[in-house]
């Protein structure tokens, strides 16, 4: 990845948690989507049913991965949609640029995917003198913004009315600042339009590529997906082979949890279907459709069976809307295309512990994602498997995660060791905590570790008594 | 989350943790009263250290399972195993079956999980307490520890304890369910965030006007009761097995 990366993680962070705007406006935005997501999901019985069918469906779905996407990629072909394959982010990018230059395409207009946005498309096409226009409202913004999505379903959420009146008063000539959300959406429809007519390709993203019959599913709201898909004379599906889904039946469950995870939504406006080119007689439509498939990383999760799940996910987006450090810190702190917890896993498998060492340890593993996935993908024990392999610990070693042992530190394994010469044995334990009921209070609060935690707490108190000790006076037996 | 409660035994073994054993005893030393004034014997392995989880959610997971196993022999009779912390329960409860897949000590490692009790849970689903209030009109708020929410499936247990409480008014936090900022090595590696996140904790609990605030965990009671120290709140924080013992006793 160039322009993002997880290196100055907590820098960002800083940044972040000093802007009182940012923290406001997610605070307020997530408050807003756990309420409406509870409202949907308020018959207990029903969350369970759902949820363990949509579980069960990714995990058919992935347990056949290589037999799907074959299937796949014969029924797409059967219908008339190209398929194409890709390794990495360089050869999609590269396969996307072939289509666009053999219909002379300037420019292309974009649904949201982001896949596209892993692949840094945008900027991968304007060298070659190709513009891609974001056609859905959020990803509209913070192109104009020059910035990149905070949050895989609401890509501008960090942004509050006022600022984004600014950002369109500043960049659109002739517009005045106003905040009226219709009036804003008005603007931004009109210029599209003009754009939508024009362009010599649409792109788009797929929420469930359905092996049985070579369907390629598109959920949204604003109707820009039907757009990018119909209107233009060619239409370019992008997607992480992980989307596949065995059945036309699988579909129903899958989108209903998505959408009430998502936002709240029991449905959404605009659910697409693409199953081929314009046919003979059709009114519209594009003359040609493709598919290109990523892997970029994906295989190395897939080959692990604890990794695995991960693949499990449908993008909803509900984790970072529950999990407390993403509304602290907000989706760019993370320098990655997926933030929140799912982006916690996803991206330091994708691009490697190296690339993204903070990634595995910015959580609680309080389980709130955990308790949401509407998948029940098991983030928690996933940031705790990546914890093992940060340390250079995994002991998985057939398929290890790329980057494995980046956090590897003598000293944090030393006191690890430590530690459990401590606690392992009764003997060295009771000594131990006496010596440290004793002294313990003397630690200077400068000492490395202390020292974080008392920038805004006191010091722990040792007892002057451990348990162990005041057990030994009560009526209280040992064994 | 469901789980079947056996019947009132004779006796249980107390698991204390090692942040009760080594910074609040007094809520050990209560959770143990509680038990034994509804005629239930205690048994405490003084063998006993560390549930391993500080390791385990470190990504030390070797010496984690070596911690973990010095415990494991520690409960062999088939009674309840009750924890005056949420988190220790979960990690022993929950994960380890996880820490000892594949291990030769895997067996025992799930029989033991599965006599695992939160002590909130224990006193009120299988003890069936009934609490007699002796001390002067209190407000207070509760705090609950992700873990046993969410691993212990422990949410309403305690707060029931409480509202049997006659003298003492419950005031909810606003953001109830929301983690604390604690997560062990957490408040230390990702310093920035977890100030924010205890910072938030504390506003909210003064918000509710109450005079103290009550958690079942030790982690996140050092945390906020930190915070608010260090803040010079007016709000104190207690263990819940001591506020109890404390309110039901009469004598402190
Ligand atoms: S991990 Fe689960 S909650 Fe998060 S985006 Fe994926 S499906 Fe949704």
């Amino acid at each position: 990845m160039g322009i993002v990366n997880g290196k100055n993680f907590k820098g960002r962070v800083s940044e972040a948690l000093k802007d009182q705007e940012l923290r406001g406006n997610f605070r307020k935005a997530m408050d807003g989507l756990m309420t409406k997501r509870a409202a949907q999901f308020e018959d207990v019985d029903e969350w369970t049913r759902l949820r363990a069918l949509g579980e069960s469906i990714k995990k058919r779905a992935l347990s056949k991965l290589p037999e799907l996407l074959v299937q796949l990629e014969e029924n797409l072909t059967k219908n008339g949609i190209k398929v194409h394959w890709a390794e990495n982010v360089d050869q999609a990018n590269e396969i996307i640029l072939g289509i666009l230059q053999s219909h002379d395409v300037k420019t292309v207009v974009k649904g949201k995917s982001m896949v596209s946005e892993e692949m840094e498309l945008n900027h991968f096409l304007e060298p070659h003198g190709i513009k891609a226009l974001e056609a859905d409202l959020g990803e509209y913004i913070v192109q104009m913004a020059e910035e990149m999505p905070s949050h895989i379903i609401m890509p501008a959420i960090h942004m509050n009315k006022g600022q984004i009146a600014k950002l369109f008063e500043d960049k659109l000539p002739g517009t005045p600042y106003t905040e009226d959300a219709a009036k804003l959406t008005e603007i931004a429809r009109k210029e599209l339009r003009r754009e939508f007519a024009e362009a010599g390709a649409g792109l788009s993203g797929v929420n469930f590529a359905v092996a049985e019959t070579g369907t390629l599913c598109l959920v949204e709201n604003e109707g820009n997906g039907r757009m990018v898909t119909t209107v233009p004379p060619v239409h370019i599906a992008v997607t992480g082979i992980e989307k596949v889904v065995e059945n036309l039946s699988d579909v129903p469950a899958l989108l209903s949890l998505l959408t009430r995870s998502a936002t709240g939504q029991p449905i959404t406006t605009y659910f697409n279907m693409i199953s081929s080119p314009r046919k003979k007689g059709e009114k519209d439509g594009p003359e040609e459709v493709h598919l290109v498939l990523l892997d970029n990383g994906r295989s190395d999760v897939y080959r692990d069976a604890e990794t695995r799940d991960t693949l499990q996910c449908i993008r909803c987006g509900a984790c970072m809307n529950h999990c407390p450090v993403y509304t602290r810190v907000g989706g760019h702190a993370y320098g990655g295309v997926y933030p929140g917890p799912i982006g916690k896993i996803l991206t330091p498998q994708l691009e490697g512990l190296d690339n993204y060492p903070e990634h595995p340890s910015a959580s609680t593993l309080c389980n709130a994602c955990v308790e949401i996935c509407p998948v029940k993908i098991p983030i928690a024990k996933m940031l705790v498997r990546l914890r093992d392999e940060n340390a250079g610990n995994c002991p998985h070693g057939e398929h290890p995660v790329k980057g494995r042992g980046s956090k590897s530190s003598a000293v944090e394994h030393a006191s690890w060791k430590g530690w459990k010469a401590m606690n392992a044995n009764p003997t060295t334990y009771k000594v131990a905590t006496k010596a440290m009921s004793k002294m313990g209070n003397l630690m200077p609060s400068s000492l490395p570790m202390l020292s974080e935690w008392t920038s805004v707490r006191s010091k722990p108190k040792f007892a002057s008594q451990t348990l162990h000790d005041l057990v030994k006076k009560m009526d209280v037996k040992d064994d | 989350m469901s789980r079947t409660y056996p019947d009132k035994p004779q006796s249980v073994y107390f698991f204390g943790t090692c942040l009760v054993d080594l910074f609040y005893p007094k809520a050990g030393v209560a959770g143990i009263e509680l038990i034994k004034r509804e005629g239930v014997d205690v048994i405490f392995p003084q063998g006993q250290s560390c549930c391993g989880q500080p390791a385990f959610n470190s990504g030390h997971r070797d010496e984690a399972r070596e911690v973990a196993r010095a415990q494991l022999d520690l409960f062999p009779k088939n009674i309840p195993v009750v924890l005056p912390s949420g988190s220790c329960a979960g990690m022993m409860h929950k994960h380890y079956p996880e820490l000892f897949e594949g291990d030769r000590d895997y067996d025992k490692a799930c029989e033991l999980a599965s006599r695992v009790f939160e002590l909130s849970d224990f006193l009120l689903n299988v003890l069936k307490v009934s609490l007699e209030d002796k001390g002067d009109p209190l407000k207070i708020t509760w705090h609950g520890s992700c873990h046993s929410q969410r691993e212990m499936g422990v949410r309403e247990q305690p707060k029931e304890l409480i509202k049997q409480l006659s003298n003492v008014e419950l005031v909810e936090l606003k953001r109830e369910k929301e983690c604390c900022g604690f997560g062990g090595t957490f408040a230390v590696r990702q310093p920035e965030i977890s100030a924010a996140m205890v910072s938030d904790k504390v506003d909210d609990a003064e918000a509710t006007g109450a005079d103290k605030l009550i958690s079942g965990d030790c982690g996140c009671m050092m945390n906020i009761t930190g915070h608010m120290e260090h803040r010079s709140s007016d709000l104190s924080g207690q263990h819940l097995a001591e506020f109890l013992w404390e309110r039901t006793n009469g004598d402190r």
